[in-house]
């Protein structure tokens, strides 16, 4: 056997990888079948890496021995690391892992792209067509690397959530991008034999543009509100993709190419579902400089919109343990309060006391797309119980009690109407229900910085308390009925 | 013009692949949104295959530093996307755990999900 026999064999099975991560993502249809397609999924690439490896052992190498130690010393060092992180992170710091993922999986296409300009690219090696794709690699992949660490960094809470702007950041990302772009330009006009450009020189191009594109993912992800993260984290997720898929072109793999391509489309499908649902566009969002989670608004129009009625524990609770059917809406307030258990704890007792619970999970609760969920469904509650926006909309009219935990402008019925920041954005129809019952530590208002109308509600009963106490407060004085 | 040529097809696959994946994409409902994004995140961890093609044309000691960076980079996302993707729709139930103290089964149990 030589490489030229077994390379057909090892595309085939490239292929059978992608199909499986074409399938494993359609079983993500459901959750019936998503634990089965994720594994799948993580078959497919099982059968890529091997045949990838079996590959390898035909082809000549410089240093076969170091070669060898370097995959499998690496892969088991990489892989060590990914499981104890993967076994032991909290479901709420899922959004950092995520990210973490992305710079990782940007930082290895940058890599691949890097190393192979290394090896063919100077000396009239390289052609155009591949040229462009090591340096659209080398972008897109060192762009998200940064990127996605300050995105992590910001979730964390180690890089500040609120935008950070400074004098001339707008400038120097707009010279960064220059840079990459002529950087760009030399290169692939370079390989086109229209200017020569000396192979040291080349280098020194690219390591320029590597060094920009570096700092433009910082300058990028900095001015982004904490508040947008499910957008930018999903946008990176795209670039990932993307970068991943350019990394195909330049080594010629269908598997890196159709993995890419799929991953891409995932991101794009995610970040235009998540702008949409917090009303704004991905341009907008990307100036950034916009909100930055808990910010204390200028004082406009204070107390606009009537007065507010404040309800006591005890009350809440007849109300809630004598309804029929409740709706739950839980939001970024309880995952920051990491009130997911309280809160079921609250369910279940209603539910033992014959009371129908939902939760109406609006796409942006959370702090990344559909953050909620999985809060919610560590936290023991069964998924049939978790409906989204569009299917759960319809049954506010019929429901006795909505209780509202740590969601604002999801819930603001000023999105119906014309003129103010929440416009046209969509929300849930709290204000239909009966009665309303929101947990909100104080009046303080929303991301969007404009009061919310549902509070001023005669509906409406105000406890004020903190998620993850209000919770437990009323759970208490339900079991004391 | 021939090189252009022989970028047709990855680009046909590539145009295909990512129609592909917004028709099947489109079909997950938000409730797994998150699985979602994390399992695609293992998926781009295929560039782990172009990792180990770079350490197998590596000649110098930057590209060996190079490829390794990579491994590690590609192999940690590869095992860590798929493990926590396992964990997070392992807790997906339909009903809750049994291990949980069911005080009030009877009750409980009746009163399905309408």
């Amino acid at each position: 056997m030589t490489y030229e026999n077994v390379y057909p064999f090892v595309w085939l099975a490239w292929v059978a990888g992608a199909a499986c991560f074409i399938l494993g993502l359609h079983y993500m249809n459901s959750p019936a079948s998503a634990r089965n397609g994720n594994r799948l999924s993580a078959a497919g690439m099982a059968i890529a890496v091997g045949a990838t490896a079996f590959l390898l052992v035909f082809q000549p190498m410089d240093n076969a021995a170091l070669t060898w130690a370097i995959i499998i010393v690496g892969f088991a060092v990489g892989g060590a690391a990914g499981l104890i992180t993967a076994r032991t992170v909290p479901m709420t710091a899922m959004p950092q892992l995520v990210s973490i993922f992305n710079a990782v999986g940007g930082g290895a296409a940058a890599l691949v792209a890097i190393q192979d300009f290394l090896t063919h690219g100077q000396g009239g090696g390289a052609n155009v067509s591949t040229t462009l794709f090591v340096v659209l690699g080398v972008v897109i992949g060192s762009v998200t690397f940064s990127g996605s660490l300050i995105a992590s960094g910001k979730l964390q809470g180690v890089v500040s959530g609120k935008p950070i702007l400074f004098p001339g950041s707008r400038l120097l990302t707009v010279v960064l991008g220059l840079i990459a772009l002529f950087g760009t330009l030399g290169l692939v006009f370079s390989a086109t034999g229209m200017v020569k450009l000396d192979p040291m020189v080349a280098d020194l191009v690219l390591l320029a543009i590597i060094g920009s594109a570096l700092v433009f993912g910082v300058t990028m992800v900095l001015p982004i509100g904490g508040a947008d993260m499910p957008v930018v984290i999903s946008l990176l997720n795209a670039f990932t993709g993307t970068a991943a898929a350019m990394a195909g072109f330049v080594i010629d793999n269908p598997v890196l190419i159709i993995a890419g391509a799929l991953v891409g489309a995932s991101g794009g499908i995610l970040t235009k579902l998540m702008a949409d649902a917090m009303n704004r566009s991905i341009l907008n969002i990307m100036v950034g400089g916009f909100g930055g989670g808990d910010h204390a608004a200028g004082g406009v129009a204070a107390g606009a919109g009537g007065s507010v009625r404040a309800i006591g524990a005890d009350d809440a609770a007849i109300q809630l343990a004598y309804a029929e059917r409740v709706i739950i809406v839980p939001g970024y307030g309880l995952a920051v309060a990491q009130a997911q258990h309280a809160c079921r704890e609250l369910g279940e007792l209603l539910e033992e006391r014959g009371v129908d619970v939902k939760y109406a999970i609006h796409p942006v609760a959370g702090r990344m797309p559909g953050h909620m969920n999985v809060l919610l469904a560590e936290a023991n509650v069964p998924y049939p119980q978790l409906k989204e926006m569009d299917e759960i909309n319809p049954e506010f009219d019929r429901a006795d009690v909505v209780l509202v935990v740590g969601a604002n402008d999801v819930t603001n019925p000023a999105a119906r109407r014309p003129g103010n920041p929440v416009s046209g954005m969509p929300i849930l129809d709290v204000d239909h229900a009966r009665s309303i019952i929101v947990i909100k530590r104080s009046m303080g208002r929303g991301y969007a910085g404009i009061d919310n109308e549902l509070y001023a509600n005669p509906k409406t009963g105000m406890l004020f308390a903190d998620a993850k106490e209000g919770l437990a407060q009323l759970t208490a004085a339900v079991k004391a009925l | 013009m021939t090189e252009l040529t022989s970028l047709l097809y990855p680009i046909t696959v590539f145009v295909l692949a990512v129609l592909v994946g917004f028709e099947v994409i489109s079909k997950v409902p938000a409730t797994l949104h998150t699985p979602l994004m994390s399992g695609a995140n293992s998926i781009h961890g295929i560039v782990l295959v172009g990792g180990m093609f770079i350490a197998a044309t590596a000649n110098d000691p930057i590209g060996y530093l190079i490829a390794f960076v990579a491994m590690v980079f590609g192999a940690a996302n590869v095992v860590g996307g798929y493990v926590v993707t396992d964990r997070m729709l392992q807790m997906f139930r339909k009903k809750p755990a049994a291990a949980k103290a069911g005080a009030d089964g009877g009750s409980g149990a009746g009163k399905a999900q309408g």
